[in-house]
């Protein structure tokens, strides 16, 4: 070994070992950050298998699946799950076929539907928490506007998110002033990127408007469909801001979806375990649409940015 | 679409009107209801000819609400000031811890770095309440519990996954030519990172902050777990303030209406890379 070739040879694996390290030096604080949230996630993990009670501290301890198993027969429970899945089945489906028709609307790239488009992100961008109070000003009995309005049309006695059989409508009806425009926005992108030749060809052969929609528009428009609603069926089936800030879970058990009662359960009856046990329930439902989310949004990813 | 006949035509620019009448109308009605007094709010049937005042603003500004049972202090201006600290600091953190990430991301594979990118997305869609609880307890243990820093910390939920994904996708978009020509006249990949990546990413960066600030000013239930009334946010704060106002409607539009002015300029300002935001990048407008 020479003197000239000693530094040479020392210092090539340091410079490949450094290489090596800097992706995972670079991503250290997001690392942190990622185990930050696994702790209390782990911790909610313990919390659903005990009794844990902050107004009964010496009945805690380990109960296992029990909280679990208490679920199957309590009615309450199911009450959640059903009032959950039917605001979100309400909420995206609707959202959907407007926002969907309001893409279509605005497909031409003219200024005025650029616009109008981006008017329409207001709602979107307004905090659902205010929103609701907006339209809880709205459909006040006393004043609100809507109240007037439907009053003029014949049903002076509607009560909006106060009576039970129109309460689900109402939240239903802010949840679709607030996300519709996310699922217009992402279809208006898909629609405006899809490649001219085949409604170029159509055209020319005179094929009728609605062959041109369902066999043509639709068939590929359907990542960015796929993706709009999953994305939008994992925040609805969690909804809180917009429910809470209305109704707190009222009128009666009506509007107790998954994330209020477990947030009363927690903060009005002190049942910690409960709570975190309904939580999970939750969770496992989020985890599993999440997943097939998350396939079809990186395909989608990939196409936006050319690769993978 | 394309309609030749007139018909067409009229009844794409009604249900286009229609469309506007249903989005736009709340904002414009909670608008011209902050500059209305009491009176004329109740008054049936509502109109749109009324005499503005500004005095639900400056109760509100002042801090000092005139009630029927007597004045009240309203600590709004303070819960507007939490928005911003919290919000701009919540930012500011994540834009350090995660544009180095995204970049690592976009210019190197490695297994830690797919976990904790999905692990960060995953939870982006996780119940926000299945954290927040065992963190109050945490908190409370350690003392981080109502206080900025510990708000600020979770506000890292909203703010990081953004950041990382949308600007991973910014640096992924730079062509790897334009940093290996810049490497090989001997400069180092921080050199490098910061010349160039930074650079030539910065307006996607800018962007994905600006949205991030957005989304942790609109949020809701971390302060409602984490923070008492004397750190929340508008979002918090303007809902205690309806209960406490009781009847001062036009006093709460003017909350209403100060709350949500800094979004709705931020979005109209950043509107061009909202759609790639809000898709977390999968999506270009």
């Amino acid at each position: 070994m020479t003197a000239a070739a000693e530094p040479i040879a020392y210092r090539r694996p340091r410079a490949r070992l450094g290489r090596r390290a800097l992706p995972y030096l670079l991503s250290l604080p997001a690392l942190l950050s990622c185990v930050l949230i696994l702790i209390p996630f782990a911790v909610a993990v313990g919390y659903s298998l005990m009794r844990y009670r902050l107004n009964l501290p010496m009945l805690r301890g380990f109960i296992w699946f029990d909280n679990y198993r208490q679920f199957l027969t309590d009615p309450a429970f199911w009450n959640t799950v059903g009032i959950s899945l039917l605001y979100t089945a309400l909420a995206v489906l609707l959202e959907l076929l407007l926002g969907l028709g309001i893409a279509l609307l605005l497909r031409r790239p003219t200024r005025l539907n650029n616009f109008i488009s981006i008017l329409l992100l207001l709602p979107l961008m307004t905090a659902p928490a205010l929103a609701a109070l907006m339209w809880k000003l709205m459909t006040n009995p006393n004043f609100g506007i809507l109240s007037y309005l439907v009053g003029l049309a014949g049903l002076t006695d509607f009560r909006w998110a106060s009576a039970p059989s129109t309460a689900l409508l109402t939240v239903v009806l802010v949840d679709i002033w607030v996300y519709t425009p996310f699922i217009m926005i992402l279809l208006l992108a898909g629609l405006r990127s899809l490649p001219r030749q085949p409604f170029e060809a159509a055209a020319l052969d005179g094929v009728p408007a609605s062959f041109v929609f369902f066999r043509i528009t639709l068939p590929m428009l359907m990542p960015y469909i796929i993706t709009a609603s999953l994305f939008r069926m994992l925040d609805a089936i969690q909804q809180f801001d917009i429910i809470y800030a209305m109704t707190q879970g009222g009128p009666g058990d009506r509007l107790m979806v998954f994330q209020v009662q477990a947030y009363l359960e927690r903060f009005q009856y002190t049942n910690v375990g409960r709570s975190a046990a309904l939580l999970m329930v939750l969770w496992l439902i989020t985890n599993i649409l999440s997943n097939i989310f998350i396939k079809n949004w990186l395909r989608l990813r990939e196409r936006a940015h050319g690769h993978a | 679409m394309e309609h030749s006949s007139l018909v067409g035509k009229v009844l794409h620019g009604l249900a286009l009107a229609l469309v506007l009448a249903f989005f736009i109308f709340p904002i414009l009605w909670i608008l011209l209801m902050s500059f209305q007094d009491n009176e004329t709010i109740l008054r049936i049937p509502p109109s749109l000819f009324f005499e503005p005042t500004l005095a639900n603003y400056a109760a509100l500004i002042s801090g000092k609400l005139k009630t029927a049972a007597g004045t009240l202090d309203i600590p709004f201006t303070h819960n507007l000031f939490n928005s911003v600290v919290l919000s701009a600091a919540a930012v500011v953190i994540a834009l350090l811890l995660g544009v180095p990430a995204a970049y690592a991301f976009a210019r190197f594979r490695f297994r830690l770095g797919e976990f904790i990118a999905f692990t960060l997305l995953s939870f982006r869609f996780a119940p926000p309440l299945l954290v927040l609880v065992p963190l109050l307890q945490i908190y409370q243990y350690i003392g981080l519990a109502d206080t900025y820093i510990g708000i600020v910390w979770v506000y890292q939920l909203i703010a990081l996954p953004l950041i990382l994904w949308i600007v991973r996708g910014y640096f992924e978009d730079i062509d790897r030519d334009i940093e290996y020509a810049h490497r090989i006249v001997g400069h180092g990949w921080w050199n490098t990172f910061r010349k160039i990546a930074v650079p030539l990413a910065g307006p996607g960066i800018a962007a994905a902050g600006l949205l991030a600030f957005i989304f942790c000013w609109n949020n809701f239930v971390f302060a409602l777990v984490l923070a008492s009334a004397d750190k929340q946010p508008v979002t918090v704060g303007a809902l205690a303030f309806v209960t406490a106002s009781g009847i001062q409607y036009g006093q709460i539009a003017a909350a209403i209406v100060l709350s949500v002015t800094p979004t709705l300029l931020l979005a109209l300002y950043t509107q061009r890379y909202l759609v790639e935001g809000l898709s977390l990048g999968a999506v270009k407008g």
